[in-house]
């Protein structure tokens, strides 16, 4: 298998840095996972319990990491304007609440956003490639890619060929990557998985590497589109790629369970994950994002809680 | 009942780079106000609890604070003979004849009991030996319950357990069981004894007798006929005066090698039944095809859990010497973010020592793990200031003539040796006088039948550690005692077959 070096203008996170993009270093690391470990260690974290300042604080960190997303085919500016609104000022009232970490959207919805939150710092967010399905023509994606950047996007969240990756053709995932990579530019990109299709844990493993090798500085669970979205132990084990990809290349790559996530309980479980598993330095928007629509007003619920000593109707949170 | 008050300093450094930010979990303790604990604890002879003819008490303390939680009858042979002829009386006039289908409902009826007050349970059972909440909580407390249940079950059916053979009970059993899972070593001994029809004499661990004790309590609101379950608590002494009892037919022990290899000698050249759960040195074997960053979890939770106080604990790991290196540094890594602390806070991981004089133990073997010249890595947690604590330590370099390679030291302790083929991992783990568990890690199915097959070990957990059910035996071949508890197996040494 052929392997390149890149010298990395493209990754703004190691602009000086060379590493080696290749297929077979990012299997070589794929050994198996064990499902049953796996889920009971993740398990046992989300039983962790966290009380008073140290929820507050996870709760607030939360809101600064989420990719508060809209992605339907009814979505229209007025929707996109509102949920930007909402992204820039979760709660008006009470200035400690951070600013969310980006809006994502359609590829059309990119220049509202561009508008709506212009110098707030929350991030442009889009999904390219086909999305949902990624069944379409590789230079479609790529195109599509440099149009959405061009367009206004931070960040793309592109999606693998799952097709391609559970007949085998690892090369074409890799190869299709790093493309949607170079295409982005100075756009950061996230890669979804969809781990949901992907059958098991091992599969899981060695898709986190493909990607990582190829360029991602994200990788991603889900597209909220099947029926299964993130869960724990999913990021578990893209986490523990993460560290052990970390190891190897020195390289910091950010992790993004999508779909699924309502409750603060299991967002706070998803950081106490990310915390026990990669330390500290992980504990930043720029290495760990919330895929999520219906999390942020629970999020603020509790945090009204944790100030006031009371649950407040949902009347009183605006639905964007 | 006074709260405990332990200094915890919460903190964590795990991770491949630690930096200045730290995520405090603030303290999440188990409520203590929903029970109340006894001043004084009397013996519990014919269903009754009563005074010991010794009239003396010592106290029981909490190794985390070293705060008296209560005082402690100190049964001897006065007191043990009392025991025995209620529990030979019971055994005769009321237990052996009772058709078994009421045997049965007695006993679930102490294991609904059981769960009806998990809570104080396991609450008492973290203040009174010093093991983190959680596990007392979501391990011992519904494990023992289990046993119960499963040997219930049991009561009725015994000649389905062992087919065309006719089946009674043995008598009197005098069982003594060990400080590490006091409430759970006290369910594996009596549920299979009464289910099979027999009366016991029971004695719990000199450090650890609070759990039993309530369990007393709950064994007289189960309305357990007089006699049938008797709990005498002491030291060795009394231990011994059980042992030496002329008209106790079988004795039970769980404890060291030492120990059982002294109620050997006494029981020999008697009538009575022996088994023994004892001492163990595990070794966890890791291959290079493991699931690396779960095997890591199982090598953890194998001698970590409840500080290493487990008979088989994974106390040797044997780690393939092509992935030495990321073993280590995944084991360095993920030792730092174990928080050790106030066992009744919640996110606890490793709690306190259960009495000083193991504390010492443990240091002095440690000690001579330095001495000998292995290379020790111990978390650098903040322990607390008061009680009994030693930080997760592990030691690499460690050759199988050391000290801490072969001698138990049943603390959070653990020795990391290499192998270079499966033979010579399966020779250096058979090397010891103990046998009484096993860890296989690899993907390879095959392998794992064949390890299994070769280990000298009573129980194998391949892929996994410290796993327990009461339908699984569990025993030791060797040093590690014989005899087995839990499963249909675990009825045999509480029958007699003609």
């Amino acid at each position: 298998m052929s392997s390149e070096i890149i010298h990395s203008s493209l990754s703004p996170l190691f602009p000086a840095a060379a590493f080696r993009r290749s297929l077979s270093d990012a299997l070589e690391l794929a050994h198996g996972v064990d499902a049953v470990s796996a889920e009971e260690r993740a398990a046992s974290l989300a039983k962790r319990s966290l009380k008073k300042e140290s929820k507050v604080w996870g709760l607030k960190l939360a809101i600064s990491m989420m990719d508060l997303t809209t992605l339907e085919g009814k979505d229209t500016r007025g929707k996109v304007f509102a949920l930007c609104q909402k992204a820039m000022h979760p709660e008006p009232s009470d200035r400690e609440i951070p600013h969310v970490a980006a809006v994502c959207v359609y590829p059309t919805m990119v220049p509202f956003v561009k508008q709506a939150v212009a110098g707030s710092g929350v991030k442009i967010a889009s999904v390219a490639t086909g999305f949902p399905s990624g069944q379409t023509f590789t230079h479609i994606k790529v195109n599509e890619t440099r149009e959405t950047v061009a367009a206004g996007a931070d960040e793309i969240d592109m999606v693998i060929d799952r097709g391609a990756f559970l007949s085998g053709d690892y090369r074409k995932v890799f190869d299709e990557i790093a493309e949607v990579k170079e295409a982005c530019g100075p756009a950061h990109l996230k890669v979804i998985l969809e781990t949901g299709e992907l059958a098991n844990y091992d599969q899981v493993r060695r898709a986190s590497l493909i990607a990582m090798y190829a360029g991602a500085d994200f990788i991603k669970t889900s597209t909220g589109k099947v029926t299964v979205n993130a869960t724990l132990p999913v990021t578990l084990v893209m986490l523990e790629a993460i560290r052990d990809f970390h190891h190897a290349t020195g390289k910091q790559i950010g992790m993004k369970p999508a779909g699924g996530i309502a409750s603060s309980k299991l967002a706070l479980a998803y950081l106490v994950l990310l915390y026990e598993t990669m330390g500290p330095n992980w504990m930043t928007p720029d290495l760990f994002r919330f895929g999520a629509s219906s999390l942020l007003n629970d999020v603020l619920m509790q945090l009204r809680k944790e100030k006031t000593g009371a649950y407040q109707s949902g009347d009183y949170f605006t639905i964007d | 009942m006074s709260t405990t008050s332990i200094e915890t300093r919460e903190r964590l450094q795990p991770g491949p780079a630690s930096s200045a930010l730290l995520w405090d979990y603030s303290p999440s303790l188990e409520s203590t106000d929903h029970f109340r604990l006894d001043a004084r604890y009397n013996l519990f002879i014919g269903g009754k609890f009563v005074e010991p003819h010794s009239r003396r008490w010592f106290e029981t303390i909490n190794p985390a604070t070293e705060e008296t939680l209560a005082e402690i009858a100190e049964g001897d042979a006065e007191d043990v003979d009392r025991a025995v002829r209620e529990a030979r009386r019971a055994y005769q006039k009321v237990w052996r004849r009772m058709p078994p289908s009421e045997r049965a409902k007695y006993i679930f009826r102490i294991a609904r009991l059981i769960q009806e007050k998990s809570r104080a349970l396991a609450v008492v059972e973290t203040m009174n030996g010093g093991k983190p909440i959680k596990e007392s909580r979501d391990v011992d407390i519904p494990l023992a319950a289990a046993h119960f249940f499963y040997y219930a079950g049991w009561a009725d059916k015994l000649e389905y357990a062992f087919p065309n053979r006719n089946v009674a009970p043995v008598g009197v059993a005098g069982q003594i069981i060990p400080w590490n899972f006091p409430l759970l070593m006290a369910a594996w001994k009596l549920a299979p004894a009464l289910a099979a029809g027999n009366t016991i004499v029971l004695k719990p661990a000199e450090t650890t007798p609070l759990t039993s004790l309530l369990l007393a309590q709950i064994i007289q609101e189960a309305e357990l006929p007089p006699g049938v379950v008797n709990i005498v608590t002491g030291a060795g002494a009394t231990g011994a005066a059980l042992v030496a009892h002329p008209d106790v037919d079988k004795i039970a022990f769980t404890g060291s090698t030492e120990v059982g290899k002294r109620i050997q000698r006494a029981a020999a050249g008697t009538k009575k039944k022996l088994t023994l759960e004892l001492g163990g040195k595990a070794p966890n074997i890791v291959f290079e095809d493991a699931p690396l960053d779960q095997a890591i979890e199982g090598i953890i939770n194998g001698i970590y859990f409840n500080q290493g106080h487990v008979c088989c604990a994974g106390s040797r790991l044997f780690v393939q010497e092509s992935i030495l290196e990321p073993v280590i540094r995944k084991l360095r890594e993920r030792i730092g973010t174990l928080r050790v602390g106030n066992p009744l806070d919640k996110n606890t991981d490793v709690g306190a020592i259960n009495s000083r004089a193991q504390l010492e133990k443990i240091q002095e073997l440690v000690s001579s793990g330095v001495e000998e010249g292995a290379e020790i890595y111990q978390s650098s947690c903040a322990l607390p200031t008061r009680g009994f604590w030693f930080a997760p330590t592990f030691f690499t370099g460690v050759g199988q003539s050391n000290r801490i390679a072969q001698e138990e030291i049943f603390g959070p302790v653990l020795s990391v040796l290499t192998f270079r083929t499966p033979e010579e991992a399966l020779e250096k783990a058979n090397n010891t006088p103990y046998g009484l568990s096993a860890g296989v890690w690899t993907e390879k199915g095959s392998r794992i039948l064949k390890m299994a097959q070769k280990l000298r070990a009573g129980v194998v957990w391949a892929n996994t550690y410290n796993k327990f059910d009461p339908t699984s035996p569990f025993g030791g071949y060797k040093e590690s005692g014989y005899g087995r508890e839990g499963g249909v197996h675990g009825l045999g040494p509480y029958v007699v077959l003609s």
